[in-house]
Formats: C-alpha cells, sequence, structure tokens
C-alpha cells in the first residue's frame, strides 16, 4: 500500500458531503461496522455470519472426513482384514516392530488397495479443483476438466500405445497417455497463442482440440484393435482407479498439492472474472497471465489424473456445483473445499465400484455419473434452477 | 488526482478508435464524456483507466505516466465501472462490493477488518445495506449498476471512470447517482448519452465525434444546436430549465420535417 494511501486510511470521501470536512480537519476517520453486523456478514469470507474460527473449525472437520474416508476405504473390498489387519500392514510397512500379514494379503493392501485409495483421493481433488478454477476461468457452468481437450489428447496417445505398440516398452499406457495429453495442450496454446485467451475462445479451441484427438483415438481404435483391445482401451477411458500402483501414486502426490496451491493462490482472480476481463483488470487482476496461468495449471493436473488412472467423468462437474452451493462462491473458500469434496467422493465412489457388483469390478467413472446425475439434479433443483 | 493524456490514439485490428485526444481533468472535477455510439467513448474511457495500451500518446495520473504502472498500482489510483453489468454469478452483493479491496490485499489473505468496514460504507452510500447478503442474480438492472458503483468506492479511488453508470437506472436513482458523482471529492470522468444529465451535474463536457474530441468546456459552451446537428444529427433546441441549467430539447432527428405544432419535447437519447 503506497503511503498516500495510509492518509485516507478512513474512507471519508465515502462520506456524504456534511460529514466530509469534518473527516479532513481530524486524523482519520474509521467506519464503524453496522450496528449487529457479525465479523462475516459485511466482509466476504465463506457464507454470512460465519466466523474465522467457526471456518477453521469447519475445515478441520472436513479434512478429517477425508482422513476418516480414505483410511476406512481401504477396508472396502474383496478382501478385508479388519482394523487391527490394517493397523498390522501399516505399521509393518513404516518399520514399527509388529507382526506382519501374510505376504499375500499385505500385498493386497500395501500393493494395490491403498495406493489405490491414496490415488483417488488426490485425482478426486484434482478433478475437482480443475472444474472450478475452468468454470470461473471461461465463466461457462458446464465447464469440467475435460474442456481443454486434454484427456482426448492423453486417450488418444494411450491407445496408440496400447493399439499400435508404439512406445510400449519405453512409455506404457500411463507415459503415452501422458505424452498426448501434453501434446493436446501444446496444440491448444499455439491455436490459442495470438488471442486474449478470451472466454469463448477456449471453449471453442478446447472443443476443438478435444474432436480432433476423439477422432484419432476411434481411427487407432476402429483400424486396428481387435475385440479384446477396444474391450480394454473402452475400461480405460471409462477411467478405472485400479491401475493405480506406488509410482503413479508418488507422482500425483507431488503435482496435484501444488497445482492446488498455485488455483487458491489466484482466489482472488478468479473471484474477480466474474464479471469479465476489464472490470478484473480494473481490480489490478493481470487478466491475461492468471488466464495462462490456471490453464497450465489445470492442464497439468488433469493430463496426470487421466495419464493415471483414464477419464473418469463428472467429478470436475458436479463436485464444483455441489460444493458452491454448500460454502459459497468466493474461491479462497471454495477451491479448498472442493479439493476435499472431490476427493472424499472419489474415495467413496471406487471403493464402490471395487464392491458393488463383485467380483466384477465396474470403471469408477460409469459410478460417478450414476451417482452424479441424481446429485446434481438436486443441487439445480435446491437453487430453484429446474 | 489530476488525471491527464496527451495525444492518445488508440486503434483495433489497424481501425483507428481514439485519434489524438488529449484530456486534462482537474482534481475533484466531474466531467463527461459525450457522443454519439461509436464514437469512442468507452475506449478512451478504457485507456485512461490503463485497461487498454494506447498505440500512441501519453495517460498520466497527477502528472506521473502510468504507461508502466503494474494493474494493480493503478487500481488502487482509479476504479472503473463498466457498462455491462449481467453476469450469471453466485455471488452476494456485499461480495460483489468486496471485490473491491482486492487491490489492496496479499493473494493470500482473506478480507479484514478495514475491509470489511470500507465495503460496509460503500454499501451503505449507495443505499444497498438491506441488500447486502441478496445474491446477485435476484437484482434488477438498476441495483446491478449500484453495486458496482459501491465496489467502485469499495476501491476507495483517487479517480472514478465510468461507462454509462445511468443506462439501466430510473429516473431517481439517475439523479441520486449523478448527485453522488458530482459530491465526491474524486476526479470524475463518466461516458452519458443523456445530454441533459451531463449538463446539469458536470462541471465540464468532453464531446467525441469518430475518436476525435471536437469540443470540450462548460456545458453551456459545448452544447449549441450547431454541434448537436453535426455530431448527433439531431434537430435540437438548448434552452435553460427552471434551475438555471442548459437543457436540450429535441425536435427530431436532423432531416426529418419539422412539425407544424410546437414539439413535445422527447426523452434524451
Amino acid at each position: 500500500m503506497p503511503a498516500d494511501q495510509n492518509i485516507r486510511s478512513g474512507a471519508e470521501h465515502l462520506l456524504p458531503p456534511a460529514l466530509r470536512g469534518r473527516a479532513l480537519t481530524g486524523d482519520t476517520v474509521t467506519i464503524p461496522p453496522r450496528p449487529g453486523a457479525s465479523a462475516g456478514s459485511a466482509g466476504s469470507a465463506g457464507r454470512p455470519g460465519r466466523s474465522p474460527a467457526a471456518q477453521a473449525v469447519l475445515l478441520l472437520l472436513a479434512t478429517g472426513a477425508l482422513a476418516a474416508s480414505t483410511v476406512a476405504a481401504v477396508r472396502v473390498g474383496t478382501a478385508d482384514v479388519g482394523w487391527s489387519g490394517l493397523a498390522r500392514v501399516l505399521g509393518a510397512h513404516l518399520g514399527l516392530d509388529v507382526e506382519p500379514l501374510p505376504p499375500l494379503l499385505d500385498s493386497l493392501i500395501w500393493d494395490l488397495r491403498l495406493p489405490r485409495v491414496l490415488m483417488a483421493a488426490l485425482v478426486g481433488a484434482s478433478l475437482a479443483v480443475c472444474g472450478v478454477v475452468l468454470q470461473a476461468v471461461t465463466r461457462n457452468a458446464l465447464a469440467d476438466p475435460y474442456l481443454l481437450g486434454v484427456s482426448s489428447g492423453a486417450s488418444a496417445g494411450a491407445v496408440t500405445v496400447v493399439v499400435l505398440g508404439v512406445g510400449a516398452s519405453t512409455l506404457g499406457v500411463t507415459g503415452g497417455a501422458l505424452a498426448g495429453a501434453l501434446l493436446s495442450f501444446g496444440l491448444l496454446l499455439a491455436l490459442l497463442r495470438r488471442t486474449g485467451l478470451d472466454s469463448a475462445r477456449i471453449v471453442l479451441t478446447g472443443v476443438v482440440v478435444g474432436q480432433l484427438f476423439t477422432a484419432l483415438t476411434s481411427l487407432v481404435l476402429m483400424a486396428s484393435a481387435d475385440a479384446d483391445t477396444t474391450r480394454a482401451v473402452t475400461h480405460w477411458l471409462l477411467g478405472s482407479i485400479a491401475p493405480a500402483r506406488w509410482d503413479t501414486v508418488a507422482v500425483c502426490a507431488i503435482v496435484t498439492p501444488l497445482g492446488l496451491v498455485a488455483a487458491w493462490l489466484c482466489s482472488h482472480a478468479l473471484d474477480g472474472l466474474a464479471f469479465g476481463a476489464d472490470t478484473a483488470a480494473s481490480l489490478g487482476i493481470g487478466v491475461r497471465h492468471t488466464r495462462m496461468l490456471l490453464l497450465v495449471v489445470t492442464a497439468v493436473l488433469t493430463a496426470v489424473a487421466v495419464a493415471s488412472v483414464g477419464a473418469i467423468g463428472f467429478v470436475g462437474l458436479i463436485v464444483p456445483h455441489g460444493v458452491r452451493f454448500l460454502v459459497g462462491p468466493l474461491h479462497r473458500v471454495l477451491l479448498p473445499y472442493a479439493a476435499l469434496a472431490g476427493a472424499v467422493f472419489l474415495v467413496w465412489t471406487d471403493a464402490l465400484a471395487r464392491v458393488a457388483f463383485a467380483p466384477r469390478e465396474v470403471p469408477v467413472g460409469v459410478i460417478t455419473a450414476l451417482l452424479g446425475v441424481p446429485l446434481f439434479l438436486l443441487v439445480l433443483r435446491r437453487r430453484g434452477e429446474l | 488526482m489530476r488525471i491527464t493524456a496527451e495525444d492518445l490514439s488508440w486503434s483495433v485490428a489497424g481501425t483507428p478508435v481514439v485519434r489524438g485526444v488529449g484530456v486534462d481533468i482537474a482534481p475533484g472535477e466531474t466531467v463527461a464524456l459525450l457522443g454519439p455510439n461509436g464514437s469512442g467513448k468507452s475506449s478512451l474511457l478504457r485507456c485512461l483507466a490503463g485497461l487498454r495500451t494506447p498505440d500512441a500518446g501519453t495517460v498520466r495520473y497527477d502528472g506521473e505516466s502510468v504507461r508502466d504502472w503494474s494493474a494493480r498500482r493503478i487500481a488502487r489510483h482509479v476504479a472503473f465501472v463498466d457498462q455491462n453489468t449481467g453476469a450469471d454469478s453466485d455471488l452476494r452483493v456485499a461480495d460483489v462490493v468486496g471485490l473491491g479491496r482486492i487491490p489492496f490485499r496479499d493473494r493470500w489473505r482473506g478480507p479484514d477488518a478495514t475491509d470489511r468496514a470500507v465495503v460496509a460504507a460503500a454499501l451503505e452510500h449507495l443505499g444497498l445495506t438491506a441488500l447486502a447478503e441478496r445474491p446477485w442474480k435476484a437484482l434488477s438492472g438498476g441495483e446491478r449498476q449500484r453495486a458496482h458503483i459501491a465496489r467502485a468506492l469499495a476501491q476507495r479511488p483517487y479517480g472514478l471512470l465510468l461507462d454509462e453508470p445511468t443506462n439501466h437506472l430510473d429516473v431517481g436513482h439517475q439523479l441520486h447517482l449523478m448527485e453522488l458523482l458530482a459530491g465526491t471529492d474524486q476526479t470524475v470522468l463518466v461516458a452519458l448519452h443523456d445530454l441533459s444529465l451531463a449538463a446539469r451535474y458536470c462541471d465540464r463536457l468532453l464531446l467525441l465525434h469518430h475518436g476525435r474530441l471536437i469540443a470540450s468546456g462548460p456545458p453551456a459552451a459545448v452544447l449549441t444546436a450547431e454541434r448537436l446537428a453535426e455530431v448527433f444529427e439531431v434537430d435540437a433546441e438548448l434552452t435553460t430549465d427552471a434551475l438555471g441549467h442548459p437543457q436540450v430539447v429535441y425536435r427530431g432527428p436532423l432531416g426529418a420535417p419539422v412539425p407544424a405544432a410546437p414539439p413535445a419535447p422527447r426523452p434524451a437519447l
């Protein structure tokens, strides 16, 4: 704040002319809060009447809910080891002096179930936050993380590896998907290069890029794949967290928190964008830089998520709307809750995908859509938009 | 704060929109920016608000060129109110007004007590206190416009630049807003379509035509029948209202047959 602002620390120029003289002769005028106004009501954090302390408690509770969900969800599956068994698995791998479980069970929990649950939490958080960010950047309520065409790029990359065998030994499916995702995002940026990154342009260009890579995916599948490969690829395209292992979890565990923090630091800008680029810029927001930064952040988060577990639909669309309905649209508050809610939602839907049709496994993307549609309709109804 | 511009030019896709305009607005002055549609009012305002970088010329706040200023630094000096108030937003009115505090906040911080007090005062000043918790979607066009002006005041600017702020307002709110703008200490430049409203409340008028500043001065000097015919292509008569302010009475568009009977005053365009 420049020194000259401090001289006007009272906001005396907001006063009616009759009072203004007094403001100029006195030192400063401080405007008391309206009588009866609670701390949060005139400000802009969270829902009306919620104090900062209450907000902190709420956020802590939500974080606790995620932690509890994660632990509980590790027990859900074809084999259950009970709480003590779970404690023994964790203890043994953390180097504590406990008796390990039989190797097969231990491996099931530690090598398959645990990374899977953690991956669900990380991907859920990623997708929900990307949804929030893209809905604000494009000012479009229908925006979701796959709007940028990144998922189509990932699909094309994965199919190229699985079906055509290009780079199968070096890249693997995950690497191929990541390469495809980054390639499509590169194309998107090249097409947006000379534009002002305005909302409509981003949406249209994203759709075009997505269509191109979807067509490439279909072409490869139709031209070269046999029935079994097509089935495997379809399973992947719908999104499944089953293949999650510690190495992919590690990548997500590094990328996701960084992305979330970067997005959160743009909260004010995301709020300001609600009234268009000029109003945002007049509030001191570097609109083009911010949009570019946010596009890169969402693209990287989405690319890593899709490469790890496929294109899980609907999380990035409904969780933002649901959470906005609950905690309000200010991004400083909305983003952390969206991350937590997305994580919890995907942890439980993935648990459901494991057991609902056991021993057969349903792609979690199917479950998210099945659960998401009624939830979404419920939110729309409560908001009086349906 | 004095807002000046020298020889300002700005073009879009090769078409010049603002052509060599010079303005000098004294501290505390309330100035109206007039001109027909497409005359460059909005573009000039945006150049002065630092939202567009002029192709040529310099914008100065208190004599200092703002060309190299950050958007944030500019936002701490001038506030801008756009004419488009549309947004499909879930924000509450208090949240929207709170946006005006963004330039004063670190990116990791939430609103503090000062922010809340300033927002409450701005809401109060625009008569929006009762609507503070109202969602944006539930507001009328006029209420939205007032909320945007409250948001601009929450920036505690030295200069206020407004693009047709009276557009969605009923006559009572129009007069109220103009009283407010004329009464503030801030340097105000407001683009208006209503010539009589401008003449009544503004110290000085700037008249733009095809991107050029063709007249500048006190209302009575700028608004002449010949100029209005040339710039707006209207057949108008300048009178003085009961309060002694210049008033524009329109006989009709230029070239229309002059009615025989004394013409009924038409609403301002």
